[in-house]
C-alpha cells in the first residue's frame, strides 16, 4: 500500500469510522426491528432487512440500530417491521417489501412522517415495560 | 460494504486457549455455508477481559454476549441467532447471583461485571480487529500522532502530559512527563531511544499482554509520539518470547503501519522518521527491571546497574531513553486527543486516569478490568468481581505480585491510588491483583513469592542473592513446625537489609511480601511458630488428621477415598488413620459426612 499523507490518512478514518459506527450499540435512538420468523422469512424478511441496511447506509444514518427479531405473530402479513422513533408513536408496519422499506427510512426515520398506507399496529401493550 | 450482523470473537490468549480460534474458523464456515458472507462479518478482537466466562462471542447489532461457547456451537448461534433472529438462551450470561438478578442478561453493559469498568487503556479491546488497521485508525488510531505532527511541539506535548498527571503504569509509579523532559533535554547525545517495557512478569498478571493483543496500535503510536517528542528515531518493544499472540500481532501491526507511511521515513509526508523494532525477552524476571531490560537488548547479560544515572540520560548504548509501560503508552493517544484536563479528571488527587487490574485467585469473575483510580477494593472484589466463590470468606488481596504487600479486610474500603498502598505496605504494582480467602495460608503465600524472587534473583548483589535464600530458609523452617521466635526478628533484619542494600527494585522490593504479611497476620507466624499449627490447612508438615471415635459410625467412605490407604477399620466400627501412612491430602477430611474427621 502506498504510504500516507495526512489527508489521506483523515479520509480513510472517516470512512472506516461510518463502517464501525455502525458496531456501537450506545447512543443509537431509533430501532428498526424486523420480524424474521420462518414466515417472515418465507415471505421476504431478509430482502427487507437487506434493504434498510442499504438505505440507511444511503442517508447517512448512524443513529439507527436495525435488530432482528422472532415471528410478531402477524403471519398473513409479513414481513412485518417495528419502528421506534424517539417522539413518535412506535409503529408496526406490514408486509414490508424492498421498495417499503425505502419509503420506511426516507419518510419515517428521515422526515419523521408516518407511511400511513402500510402501518399495521401499534405493539401490543408490553407487560413487563408496564407492571 | 454494509454487514448487518457482525459477529466478534475474542482472541485473547485465555480465549485462544479454550478454542476460540476453532470457534472462529467454524463460525466462519457456518457464515460462508449459508452464503451470508456479504451480510455478516465475523471478527476476531482483543480480550474482553470477562475471562473468566470465555471463550466470549458477541453478536451485533443486537449486542448479545454469549459466554462459554464451544466450537460445536457454531452451527446454532448462526443458525438460531443469525439466520431465524433467536438468541440461543443457553449460552448467554445467566447471573443467577449477579445483582441485576435477572436470570439472563444478554447485554454486555448490564453486566455488573462492566458497569463500575471505564476503559482508556482497554478502548479498542474486544471491539476492534487487532489485526487490521484500519479498525483501529476507525476509532481515532493515530489522530493523536497526527494532532502531535502537525499542531504540536514538543514542549507542548510534554506540558500535556504533565497537566494529566499520568504516572507510570509499570508500578513505581513515576511521573512520566519528567522522564519524557529529561530525556528530551539530555545533550550528551544526539541519539536517542524509546523503549517498550512489555517484559511482564508478575505471577498473575496479563494486563501488558492483553493490550498488546487487543491494540496494538496504540503503544506503536504512542512510542512514534515519545520520538518525536524526545527527538529520537528508533524505538524497541521488549517483550518476552512467552508471549507469541502478542508477538505476532504486534509483528503485523508495525509492518501494517510501515506499509502505511504511520512508521519509518517520513512519516505522513514530515521530516519525522521514526522506525520500531521487536526485541524478544528470554523470561527473566529481573529484566522488566529498567537497567535490566536495556542490558538485555544491547546483547549482555540481563542484570541492573546502579542508578543514577538513569536511563533518561544514559539508557540504551548509554544513550538517552525514554523507557515506559505498555499500559502507559496505551494511555497517551488518548491524553493527546482528548487533553490532559480530561484525563486529569478522573481519579484522585495524586493518581490520574484508570488502572489495568488482573484479577484472579479466590474471586468469582476472574478477568482484564480497568477502574478510575480511587475505586476501592471492595468494589472491585464484589461489584466488579462478584465476590468469593464457594461461600468463603475474604482474608486478603495480594496487589503488586512478588514486590507487593497484602490488603486486608479492614482497608477493603480505601481508594486505591498509589500513596494510599504505599501507605498500607503494598503497591500499585504492575496490576496483578490476586484475591484470597480464608484457605489460604498468609506464611505460605509470602513463600511463594520468596521462592520466586530468590529463584529470580540474577545474583548479582548479595542482598538480594543471599538474603533471598536466608529469608526463604527461614519461612521453610517455620512451616515445617520448627520455627522459634527469634526467627520473626532474624527476618525482619534480613527484610530491612535487602531493602535498604540491594542493587535493584527486585531486591529490594522482594521481603515485601513478608514484611507486609508479618505485619497484618503476626498471629498466623505465631501460631506456626508456638502451636505448631496451620489453621488455614495449608502447611501439611503442621497437619494432623484425626478420626474422633464417638462421631464416626464407620461408613467406609474415608477409607475408600484414601488414596494411600492410610485409613483402616471394620464396617460399622471407628476407623483409624495411620499417621506415618498419611499425606495429609485433606480427601477424607472434605469425604466425611459426619464432621468426623478433624483436621489441626
Amino acid at each position: 500500500m502506498a504510504k500516507l499523507t495526512l489527508e489521506e490518512l483523515r479520509k480513510l478514518r472517516d470512512n472506516k469510522k461510518h463502517e464501525i459506527q455502525k458496531r456501537e450499540t450506545d447512543n443509537k435512538e431509533i430501532d428498526v426491528i424486523v420480524g424474521m420468523g420462518t414466515c417472515g422469512i418465507a415471505a421476504g424478511a431478509k430482502d427487507a432487512l437487506d434493504a434498510f441496511i442499504a438505505e440507511i447506509d444511503k442517508h447517512n444514518l448512524t443513529n439507527v440500530r436495525i435488530k432482528q427479531t422472532g415471528c410478531m405473530g402477524f403471519c398473513t402479513y409479513e414481513p412485518t417491521v417495528e419502528v421506534k422513533v424517539p417522539d413518535m408513536p412506535d409503529t408496526i408496519y406490514n408486509n414490508v417489501s424492498v421498495d417499503v422499506a425505502k419509503l420506511i427510512v426516507g419518510n419515517h426515520l428521515v422526515r419523521k412522517q408516518l407511511v400511513s398506507e402500510h402501518v399495521f399496529d401499534r405493539p401490543s401493550v408490553d407487560i413487563i415495560e408496564n407492571k | 460494504m454494509a454487514y448487518r450482523s457482525y459477529i466478534l470473537v475474542c482472541g485473547g490468549t485465555g480465549c485462544e486457549s479454550s478454542h476460540a480460534d476453532k470457534i472462529y474458523q467454524n463460525l466462519k464456515n457456518e457464515i460462508e455455508a449459508n452464503k451470508l458472507s456479504e451480510q455478516v462479518q465475523v471478527i476476531k478482537t482483543g480480550c474482553f477481559g470477562f475471562c473468566e466466562q470465555g471463550p466470549i462471542v458477541k453478536i451485533l447489532p443486537e449486542n448479545t454476549f454469549y459466554v462459554q461457547v464451544k466450537p460445536e456451537d457454531a452451527k446454532e448461534l448462526v443458525d438460531e441467532h443469525i439466520i431465524k433472529g433467536r438468541p440461543v438462551e443457553r449460552l448467554i450470561y445467566s447471573a443467577s447471583d449477579d445483582k441485576n438478578r435477572k436470570s439472563v442478561i444478554a447485554e454486555e453493559k448490564d453486566i455488573s461485571f462492566y458497569q463500575k469498568q471505564y476503559r482508556i487503556v482497554l478502548r479498542n479491546c474486544g471491539m476492534i480487529d487487532p489485526e487490521v488497521i484500519e479498525e483501529y485508525i476507525a476509532r481515532d488510531g493515530y489522530a493523536a500522532l497526527e494532532k502531535v505532527l502537525f499542531d504540536m511541539k514538543p514542549e507542548q506535548v510534554i506540558d500535556e502530559l504533565k497537566k494529566a498527571g499520568i504516572r507510570g503504569r509499570g508500578g513505581a509509579g513515576f511521573p512520566t512527563w519528567m522522564k519524557w523532559n529529561f530525556t528530551k533535554g539530555a545533550t550528551n547525545s544526539e541519539t536517542k531511544y524509546v523503549v517498550c517495557n512489555a517484559d511482564e512478569g508478575d505471577p498473575g498478571a496479563y494486563m501488558d499482554r492483553s493490550t498488546l493483543e487487543g491494540d496494538p496500535h496504540s503503544v506503536l503510536e504512542a512510542m512514534t509520539i515519545a520520538g518525536y517528542t524526545v527527538g529520537a528515531q528508533k524505538g524497541f518493544i521488549y517483550i518476552r518470547a512467552e508471549y507469541p499472540l502478542a508477538i505476532s500481532r504486534l509483528k503485523i501491526a508495525i509492518q501494517q503501519a510501515k506499509d502505511m507511511g504511520l512508521l519509518g521515513d517520513n512519516i505522513l509526508g514530515t521530516d519525522f522518521s521514526f522506525d520500531i523494532e521487536i526485541r524478544l525477552g528470554a523470561g527473566a524476571f529481573v529484566c522488566g527491571e529498567e537497567t535490566a531490560l536495556l542490558a538485555s537488548i544491547e546483547g549482555k547479560r540481563g542484570m541492573p546497574i546502579p542508578r543514577p544515572p538513569f536511563p533518561a540520560t544514559h539508557g540504551l548504548w548509554k544513550k538517552p531513553t525514554v523507557i515506559n509501560n505498555v499500559e502507559t503508552y496505551a494511555n497517551i493517544p488518548m491524553i493527546i486527543l482528548k487533553g490532559g484536563d480530561w484525563f486529569a479528571s478522573i481519579g484522585t488527587e495524586t493518581s490520574k486516569g484508570t488502572k489495568v487490574f488482573a484479577l484472579t485467585g479466590k474471586i468469582k469473575n476472574s478477568g482484564l478490568i480497568e477502574v478510575p483510580m480511587g475505586i476501592t477494593l471492595r468494589e472491585i472484589i464484589y461489584d466488579i468481581g462478584g465476590g468469593i466463590p464457594n461461600g468463603r470468606k475474604f482474608k486478603a488481596a495480594q496487589s503488586g505480585g512478588p514486590s507487593g504487600g497484602v490488603i486486608t479486610e479492614e482497608f477493603l474500603d480505601t481508594p486505591i491510588d498509589y500513596e494510599n498502598l504505599a501507605k498500607l505496605g503494598s503497591i500499585m504494582g504492575s496490576g496483578g491483583l490476586i484475591v484470597m480467602d480464608e484457605d489460604d495460608c498468609m506464611l505460605d503465600i509470602a513463600k511463594f513469592y520468596l521462592d520466586f524472587t530468590v529463584d529470580e534473583s540474577c545474583g548479582k548483589c548479595a542482598p538480594c542473592r543471599i538474603g533471598g535464600k536466608q529469608l526463604y530458609g527461614l519461612l521453610d523452617k517455620i512451616s515445617q513446625g520448627n520455627g522459634e521466635l527469634d526467627d520473626i526478628n532474624k527476618m525482619e533484619d534480613i527484610s530491612l537489609a535487602m531493602q535498604r542494600a540491594s542493587l535493584c527494585g527486585l531486591g529490594q522490593t522482594a521481603p515485601n511480601p513478608v514484611a507486609s504479611t508479618l505485619r497484618y497476620f503476626k498471629d498466623e507466624y505465631l501460631e506456626h511458630i508456638t502451636d505448631k499449627k496451620c489453621s488455614a490447612g495449608v502447611c501439611k508438615d503442621l497437619l494432623q488428621f484425626n478420626i474422633l471415635k464417638d462421631k464416626c459410625v464407620g461408613c467406609t467412605v474415608c477409607a475408600r477415598k484414601c488414596p494411600v490407604n492410610a485409613i483402616s477399620g471394620e464396617r460399622k466400627q471407628p476407623h483409624e488413620i495411620d499417621q506415618n501412612a498419611c499425606i495429609k491430602c485433606g480427601e477424607c477430611y472434605e469425604a466425611c459426612k459426619f464432621q468426623a474427621i478433624t483436621r489441626g
